[in-house]
């Protein structure tokens, strides 16, 4: 418990508080009886994991004074492979389904260990530009996903496999809990390693930590492939409650995880962010997204609200004189 | 003597793409026979233009040192609304092109704007763009086309004509005479006027730029405001070529548009780069994806092969940069 309320410290996260619960106040006042039902709260639950997990994919490499562009189709890139072994080896192996999950999930886990540390290593060692790599990693991995596909979802997993998306512990959905378990190991390895506090470091100037005396290479390696590794738990959760995995889910998200990022607070140019606030930001926004769903709003709207809230975050940052950014 | 300045051009990437480009030229014209026929290459140069356009236009923001992902999405938006009075109302044709291009313009000032003002990245300002125009675009029009275009939009223009091999007619249109102009128009603003090397300075280095006196605002709306422009012309020709306006036609094509960039010696953090090189970034992407199409190999591969070739260059330009900071 000491733990939590340490990861929490901080002021800054006040308004966000406020902000959260003027919206829960305001949502409910608008859908009277819809709005602040146990219905809403559950679907919240179940759809805040696989989005927040996302950010938090998104949350290293900012810190790290880059972007990963690619989170969305390594996540995607990862249930294909997990769910072609799950549909494709129920006849050959024969065995229990517990153990084609455990080969799927860790051939998941592999391929996502080798893409992270191949984007960390040409941005660390090779000084290719963060947007550039994760941009082309994107292509090759969204253009190999669609090509095997053939652009075709693969569905039917093992019921078991499906427990991992409705199991509900102490009233809160199991994606949930893996979720704050997400956010608490991310947390401390920000605060508390060595590798983790180098983060911030690098974002903040890279040079100069390099002469320090950190190895940034190994720092920025261990972003993207933690980063990468986030995405295949995303991915995991996505085939639970989807019960199926496609080249193509999940792409209006990338917007949405910086937002969430730049709302909790992180500096779009590396250095300053805590997870605590990403959390926060990250209960604002699934809020703010179930209200629109509930008043009907079309897509297309809410997505041009996003992008709009993005630049009102960015401006508001910009006007509160504490957080001004100085470049 | 001779052999100096020979290899004295091979170097610096205008050199490697044209040896990339030869290469790739002999491969496929050995694979597929049709491929290397003037007709080929005139129809693939012309396919491009729309892209190159937008390439040359992408290429001034990337100089400047920033970057901008909303450009296909402005496009729509310039191309779209143009069409609507040109469809709609009898306002004489200059006056459509000048909507066209100043919505294009307009809105690439407004990142321009965003991003000065705000002191935000441009990667992220311009991706909430991106969103805001697209969406917003798709919301108003319904997803629908603008398929009645007045015949001075739509009729091509042929410029000149000659017999191909067989029975085919070479044609050179429209849209490469306007690449052309705009190619050399781009070069010479960027080149040989001062706004230009001004916003070759900031890309390079923008405190020293900020300290020679350079106003870096009307450069980031120079070039911002450019790239929207562009964009606007493209959107004029791609409705142009098509003979329709289809608002979510354009969005989806920035990858091809960013790599070709790159590949012409553009780094996303500015100050380097020259339009011959787009240009020729352009060549090769457009002949490797029409040959990869006469191979019968899935469109799909050549998205995979695009994305290796962004990680090429930016492996490249990011071992040079390594490279000339550890000679500094």
């Amino acid at each position: 418990m000491l733990r939590l309320r340490q990861l929490f410290r901080g002021n800054d996260n006040g308004g966000l508080l406020v902000l959260l619960a003027a919206l829960c106040i305001g949502f409910s006042v608008l859908l009277p009886g819809r709005f602040a039902t146990h219905d809403t709260l559950t679907s919240i639950l179940f759809q805040l994991p696989e989005f927040g997990l996302l950010a938090l994919a998104m949350l290293l490499p900012l810190l790290s004074g880059g972007i990963n562009l690619s989170i969305i189709a390594s996540a995607n890139m990862a249930a294909l492979l997990m769910a072609w072994i799950l549909t494709a080896g129920l006849g050959t192996l024969g065995g229990s389904p517990v153990v084609l999950i455990f080969i799927a999930l860790l051939a998941g886990f592999a391929l996502s260990l080798v893409v992270g540390a191949i984007t960390g290593y040409l941005v660390a060692t090779v000084n290719a530009h963060p947007i550039l790599v994760t941009l082309g990693a994107m292509s090759i991995v969204n253009g190999a996903c669609v090509w095997l596909t053939r652009g075709k979802p693969i569905a039917g997993f093992p019921a078991e496999f499906q427990l991992l998306g409705s199991t509900v512990l102490l009233g809160i959905p199991l994606p949930f809990w893996i979720f704050v378990a997400a956010t608490v190991a991310v947390g401390l390895y920000l605060s508390r390693t060595r590798y983790g506090v180098a983060v911030y470091m690098v974002g903040s100037n890279l040079p100069a930590t390099r002469y320090s005396g950190v190895d940034t290479r190994k720092v920025l390696i261990g972003v993207y492939t933690i980063s990468t590794l986030l995405c295949w738990v995303a991915a995991i959760l996505m085939m639970a409650r989807f019960n199926s995995a496609s080249a193509g889910y999940a792409q209006s998200y990338l917007l949405i995880t910086v937002l969430a990022a730049i709302l909790g607070g992180v500096d779009p140019f590396g250095g300053f962010g805590k997870v605590s606030g990403l959390f926060i930001a990250l209960l604002i926004l699934q809020v703010i997204s179930s209200g629109l769903n509930l008043l009907g709003v079309n897509p297309q709207l809410t997505q041009a609200m996003w992008g709009t809230t993005m630049v009102l975050v960015m401006a508001a940052r910009y006007l509160l004189p504490k957080r001004r950014p100085v470049r | 003597m001779r052999n100096s300045k020979l290899l004295a051009l091979l170097h610096g990437p205008k050199g490697y793409l044209s040896l990339v480009i030869v290469i790739m030229a002999l491969f496929f014209g050995v694979l597929a026979p049709q491929f290397l026929t003037l007709g080929n290459i005139v129809d693939l140069i012309e396919g491009s233009s729309v892209t190159a356009i937008l390439a040359i236009g992408l290429f001034v923001v990337l100089v400047a040192g920033g970057i901008d992902i909303s450009f296909a999405a402005t496009a729509s938006v310039a191309q779209y609304a143009a069409a609507y009075f040109a469809t709609k109302s009898q306002l004489p044709i200059p006056a459509i092109i000048a909507i066209d291009l100043f919505v294009g313009a307009l809105l690439g000032c407004l990142n321009a704007l965003l991003i000065d003002r705000l002191r935000a990245t441009s990667i992220i300002i311009t991706i909430s763009t991106m969103s805001v125009f697209f969406a917003l675009l798709m919301y108003f029009t319904g997803g629908r086309s603008i398929y009645d275009l007045p015949a001075w939009w739509s009729s091509p223009v042929v410029l000149f004509e000659f017999a191909g091999s067989g029975d085919a007619t070479v044609r050179i249109t429209l849209p490469i005479a306007v690449m052309v102009i705009v190619a050399v128009a781009t070069s010479f603003i960027m080149n040989r006027t001062s706004l230009g090397r001004q916003t070759f300075a900031m890309g390079g280095n923008v405190e020293a730029a900020r300290r020679a006196g350079i106003n870096l605002t009307t450069t980031q709306f120079f070039a911002y405001g450019y790239l929207g422009l562009m964009a606007g012309l493209a959107g004029l020709v791609q409705a142009h070529r098509v003979g329709e306006a289809v608002p979510n036609a354009m969005v989806g094509g920035e990858l091809f548009v960013l790599a070709a960039a790159v590949l012409g010696g553009a780094s996303l953090t500015g100050g380097s780069g020259s339009v011959g090189g787009v240009m020729l970034g352009i060549l090769l992407l457009a002949m490797l994806r029409n040959g990869l199409n006469l191979l019968g190999i899935s469109p799909y591969f050549f998205q995979i092969l695009l994305g290796v070739v962004i990680l090429a260059s930016a492996a490249m330009t990011g071992l040079k940069a390594r490279r000339r900071l550890a000679t500094a």
